[in-house]
């Protein structure tokens, strides 16, 4: 096959990856179906496999819990794939380069031509920093968190466009939508209805989701894919923790470039066309471990000095990360420093935060930390948009990770998507029936209490009790006391008088604290606008034996 | 110069234009005009030889219930012409399955599309406003499947299809309503009677409620108001309140199976607050504790004393 059609071949499996990944960040969400009333409820398609499939998400999770958690046995394959053809995923089939690559052949920058272009293309030592990276992830991996995850390709485009993307489309497009309709024009109100209703079935929710401060996620998106302007494919070839992996993998690979020095005549065509920066000119050893295979080099030389085949002549390669061995040491122990550092900045045991609620299934803190890598598959999936990233709410180190957030959405009860889309397990795949309690101690995310300086009933003498119509336990965690009280008249009376007294009937919400299961759906609903009158924090969570406020527990094996 | 002075001159004019036709007297809010209702009154004329209000019992099939019970009352061409776009309006609130009865018995649902088909409508709607996540209402209460497998057309509550509408009762001033509702040429109201923690009973007036989008959390503040000012919003075409298996407390949401009793019988009727006043006995009340009911009857919106109508056990 000649190099052209191969390249070709490269593009339409870019392409192809592309939207694949972004179909299932798509169908990552519940829409409901014509299913049964009592089928279980999950998502048809394995919307996190490129996860499962992601190398470097396994090393982590593997150094820090010393497992391999299900699906993850996926990135085996991609590791055997660089082993026979080195970072042909970076050039292939990764969505996030490929939205590099995308992007820095669609907005090039006018100043970034022949020469300059030539220069930006050529190795230069800030391509080692991603292996720094790497290193310090790995380490802080063995020190006991994945956060790794923060600087990871796939995380990054899960998060940056699940969170921030696609809600802010979604904005825009019902803003536009409601002009049109203002505009009272009928056809071109059907329109836009059919439209909504079939991106509602097909791309995003058929409500707005609001993520707490993805503003700072989207800026990052924004800022890395504006560096293609300035060194094509920035992120690739100078972040990349995954690239990094791989890298390091590529040495062994069977598949490789073989150049004719002889034949060079300079004219650097495969410079300007280098995604990858592994100096493919002549003249130069050849560098593997930076090489995106995507074979541009070799379409663009004109005397056909650059082949890629099997078993190449290795001369003139170079095929080990060129990192100093110090430097290196240093940045695993910075890695590994991050934790106790975080650590000790008071979150986990000494001033733990309210906030941190976190999703059913979750497992307990310190394990939750050593395996979530911040994806978001969990934020994206969840049907009231209850999962946020957390910003410093779980403190430096669980920047990112899920909390849930009930004024915005809460966890609906029969809902166990999260575990199941969760790739690491830090969220486990939990059942319907574990969830619920049946038979078994219900899963407890948290605790309600009531604001009783706020609470209609309580502090107003005004009849409410939705909290109590929400609440989804049975027997439900609120119950009410009934009580008449004393209630001024809103009128005021004549001769400077106090205006009357009648008395009004309400109920007063209280909270059990054993059958709580902390959803937040009443925190959700309360009426109280601003700062609600019952809310949910963290104490009393199933998956914490210290986070706990009662000694007595609840007998749930009760019929029902 | 002129030229420049020309274009000067036409910025300015423009502005001054623009401010003309944009000029705010700052009075938003202070003297709205008094407008009229929006509201919507499908029902039927009376007919005097026919009764008002129907209640099935003794069978042993919903659908079986709601034939008869609709039959007492003429059939279904006494409420739906031929070419009419009909909604049926169940309750699908909650995320529960039909066993736990917080939403409206798929089965009793889909019966009613198919007698509404029957009756010659060009299309049927079925469609709520849920609580929780609409999604999982549709699908777990079973109601999209059985709707769907009788040629309905289901409708889930996505953000654009809500409207502001001016309701102007007396709490309810101008609210996001849900569209189906109000294009529809006939309205039928499927609801299901169950307890209520706060207005006792629920069924056909409060069914309303899901017609609403916004933030309906405060309507609790003046329950029965809301639900009378809703009521006089909204009459349906004919009511047909699901008592199959009936949540007896915990409602309105329940979710203990032994919370449901099966209690067998369907009411129907042109008149809603009679339908409630009926219905509100199922679970050991009367509608003289009801204040909505009462509210309701005040209104002229039916009657409370259903046994005045024309009615038929069958
Ligand atoms: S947080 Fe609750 S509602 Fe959201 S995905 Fe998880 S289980 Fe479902
Ligand atoms: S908890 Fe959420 S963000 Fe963390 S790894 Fe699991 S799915 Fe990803
Ligand atoms: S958080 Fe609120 S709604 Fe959820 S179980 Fe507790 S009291 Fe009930």
């Amino acid at each position: 096959m000649s190099i052209r059609v191969l390249v070709w071949v490269r593009r339409v499996s870019q392409a192809g990856f592309l939207a694949l990944f972004l179909y299932f960040l798509f169908q990552t969400g519940f829409r409901g179906s014509f299913a049964s009333a009592e089928t279980a409820v999950r998502l048809p398609l394995p919307v996190e496999a490129f996860l499962l499939a992601d190398p470097f998400v396994a090393a982590m999770t593997l150094l820090s819990t010393h497992t391999v958690y299900r699906g993850l046995v996926w990135s085996l394959g991609l590791l055997a794939l660089t082993l026979v053809f080195g970072r042909v995923f970076c050039g292939w089939i990764c969505p996030f380069g490929t939205l590099h690559h995308f992007f820095g052949w669609i907005f090039p920058s006018r100043y970034l031509r022949g020469n300059k272009r030539v220069e930006s293309n050529k190795t230069a030592p800030r391509q080692r920093i991603k292996y720094y990276l790497m290193y310090a992830f790995l380490a802080a991996s063995v020190a006991g968190s994945a956060i790794g995850g923060l600087f990871d390709p796939i995380c990054i485009a899960v998060r940056a466009i699940g969170l921030a993307v696609i809600p802010a489309v979604q904005y825009v497009f019902g803003v536009a939508s409601f002009v049109t309709g203002q505009a009272g024009v009928r056809p071109l109100q059907s329109a836009t209805d059919v439209a909504q209703d079939f991106l509602a079935q097909t791309v995003w929710q058929s409500k707005q989701f609001y993520f707490h401060h993805t503003w700072f996620i989207g800026i990052l998106l924004v800022a890395v894919l504006f560096m293609n302007r300035v060194i094509p494919r920035f992120w690739c070839r100078v972040l990349c923790p995954l690239g990094a992996f791989l890298g390091v993998f590529a040495r062994f690979a069977l598949f490789g470039m073989e150049k004719d020095h002889a034949k060079c005549t300079d004219c650097n065509l495969c410079l300007v066309n280098c995604q990858g920066a592994d100096s493919p000119q002549g003249g130069v050893k050849w560098r593997q471990d930076e090489c995106h295979m995507c074979l541009n080099c070799e379409s663009a030389c004109p005397e056909d000095v650059i082949k890629f085949r099997f078993l190449p002549n290795r001369k003139g390669t170079i095929t080990k990360p060129d990192t100093g061995r110090r430097t290196a040491i240093a940045s695993a122990a910075a890695g590994a420093a991050i934790v106790p550092a975080a650590r000790i900045a008071d979150v986990i045991d000494a001033n733990y935060d309210h906030r941190v609620i976190r999703p059913p299934g979750s497992v307990e803190e310190r394990e939750f930390l050593e395996r979530c890598i911040r994806c978001a598959e969990c934020m994206k999936v969840c049907p009231n948009n209850a999962l946020h990233p957390a910003f410093f709410e779980a403190g430096v180190e669980g920047i990112w990770t899920p909390i849930l957030i009930p004024r915005i959405g809460y966890c609906e009860h029969s809902c166990v998507l999260c575990g199941q889309v969760c790739p690491t397990g830090a969220i486990q795949k939990i059942t319907e029936d574990q969830k619920l309690g049946l038979g078994q101690k219900p899963v407890s995310i948290g605790t309600a209490f009531y604001d009783q300086g706020r609470c209609l009933p309580w502090a107003m003498a005004t009849p409410c009790i939705v909290c109590e119509e929400f609440c989804p336990t049975s027997p439900k965690a609120i119950w009410v006391e009934e009580v008449t009280i004393p209630r001024r008249l809103p009128i005021a009376s004549e001769d400077g008088k106090e205006p009357e007294m009648t008395t009004v009937h309400v109920q007063r919400p209280h909270v059990d604290p054993s059958l709580c299961i902390g959803c937040g759906a009443c925190e959700k609903v309360c009426p109280v606008q601003d700062k609600p009158a019952v809310y949910v924090t963290n104490v009393g969570e199933t998956r914490s034996k210290t986070n706990v406020i009662l000694l007595e527990d609840t007998n749930y094996n009760r019929p029902g | 110069m002129l030229q420049r002075l020309s274009a000067a001159g036409l910025v300015l004019g423009g502005a001054a234009a623009a401010a003309r036709v944009r000029y705010d007297r700052g009075d938003v809010g202070v003297a709205a005009p008094r407008e009229r209702p929006q509201t919507r009154d499908h029902r039927v004329p009376d007919a005097s030889d026919l009764p008002a209000l129907s209640v099935a019992k003794n069978e042993s099939e919903p659908e079986a219930l709601v034939r008869k019970a609709i039959t007492a009352l003429g059939g279904m061409k006494r409420f739906v012409s031929r070419g009419d776009i009909v909604v049926v309006k169940p309750n699908i609130g909650w995320d529960r399955t039909p066993i736990h009865a917080a939403n409206t018995n798929p089965r009793v649902v889909a019966e009613v599309v198919k007698l509404a088909y029957d009756a010659g409508a060009k299309r049927v709607v079925v469609t709520d406003a849920s609580c929780n996540e609409p999604n999982r209402c549709f699908q777990r209460s079973g109601i999209w499947k059985a709707a769907y497998d009788v040629g309905a057309e289901v409708v889930l509550p996505a953000e654009h299809r809500f409207r502001g509408m001016r309701l102007k009762g007396e709490v309810l001033d101008e609210w996001p309503v849900y569209t189906p509702l109000i294009q529809a040429d006939k309205v039928i109201n499927v609801p299901v009677a169950k307890h209520h923690n706060l207005s006792r009973y629920t069924a056909a007036m409060k069914n309303w409620y899901g017609s609403l989008g916004g933030r309906r959390n405060r309507l609790h503040q003046n329950i029965d108001v809301s639900i009378a000012d809703l009521a006089t919003f909204m009459q349906p075409t004919l009511t047909v309140v699901d008592a199959w298996r009936v949540l007896m407390r915990n409602g309105p949401q329940g979710g203990n199976i032994a919370d449901a009793k099966e209690i067998r019988t369907i009411v129907a009727s042109i008149d809603q607050v009679a339908a409630d006043a009926y219905g509100c006995q199922l679970i050991g009340r009367s509608a003289e504790e009801i204040p909505y009911i009462r509210m309701g009857h005040e209104r002229g919106l039916g009657t409370m004393h259903w046994k005045d109508l024309r009615w038929v056990e069958v």
